[in-house]
């Protein structure tokens, strides 16, 4: 449903964090939205639309950080590989998967936290979670504002 | 050799990394990345403290601000409740959506309807 917003995008991801500004994210947050309404406004249950719109959250966050950063690449690997499971063609990708000797068990707990942290360096594990953060912090700053004008117009009908 | 030379597509449309593959056939390999994969062992102390610094100034700023890098294992605890934090604030924003889309949707349904039950 929201994967056809991404495939527009998917040409203007050229350059490091094209439309990384919260009024871009938030115009790719509210087009997926109406996707997920309009794929099943009545028929589903409100869990089922909770978790499709979870996931247009974690895409959408994704895509607007761009292919530059591996959390984002990792992130849109994880959301789009459910779908189409069993139907995987073999893809000539070959991942670094060294395993990392996770001594600390908080910087093991960071890896798992942070998608895609499995196999990277600890520097750059710590860039990607700086990242993510902001990033993360930016959407539910954004999903707040949009809540709140919702239920603004709620209660005003 | 030549024919194992090969670029390795990405997926997404994006370019992955061949990172096995730079490292075995190339002896100096293009990116960053794996510059840092083979000097992983002479990364310094201070670069590792400028990240963690970067990375304390994005976290909320409960704390009081003359303190200082209290230190690297504190502030990864932190990291990790905060990003723990923001999923399950993620979670609980969007089962709000839901509800208040659904009742954004039956408000119009039910305005239709009762705009199709009334006389002209």
């Amino acid at each position: 449903m929201y994967r056809r917003s991404f495939k527009d995008t998917k040409s203007s991801l050229g350059s490091p964090n094209p439309n990384f500004s919260k009024p871009m994210v938030a115009l790719r947050f509210l087009r997926a939205l109406s996707l997920v309404r309009c794929s099943g406004p009545g028929a589903r249950s409100p869990s089922y639309r909770a978790r499709g719109i979870r996931r247009a959250a974690y895409a959408c966050m994704a895509a607007s950080a761009g292919p530059r950063r591996a959390w984002s690449r990792a992130l849109l690997r994880k959301i789009r590989r459910r779908p189409g499971r069993g139907l995987r063609r073999p893809r000539a990708v070959i991942r670094r998967r060294r395993p990392v000797g996770g001594g600390d068990p908080l910087e093991v707990a960071l890896r798992r936290l942070v998608p895609g942290g499995g196999c990277m360096e600890y520097c750059r594990l710590l860039e990607e979670a700086a990242d993510y953060v902001k990033c993360l912090a930016m959407q539910v700053r954004l999903m707040q504002t949009i809540v709140d004008s919702a239920s603004h117009v709620n209660s005003i009908d | 050799m030549g024919g194992k030379h090969r670029r390795i597509g990405g997926e997404v449309g994006w370019r992955v990394g061949s990172s096995s593959f730079a490292t075995a056939f190339r002896p100096f390999p293009s990116r960053s990345r794996f510059k840092m994969s083979s000097r992983r062992n002479r990364v310094s102390e201070e670069e590792i403290n400028e990240l963690i610094s970067k990375l304390q100034s994005l976290l909320p700023e409960t704390r009081r601000r003359g303190a200082g890098r209290a230190s690297a294992a504190k502030l990864l605890k932190e990291t990790c409740s905060y990003i723990r934090s923001l999923n399950r604030e993620v979670d609980d924003l969007s089962d709000r959506l839901s509800g208040l889309m659904a009742t954004l949707d039956s408000n119009s349904a039910e305005a239709e309807i009762i705009r199709s039950l009334l006389p002209s």
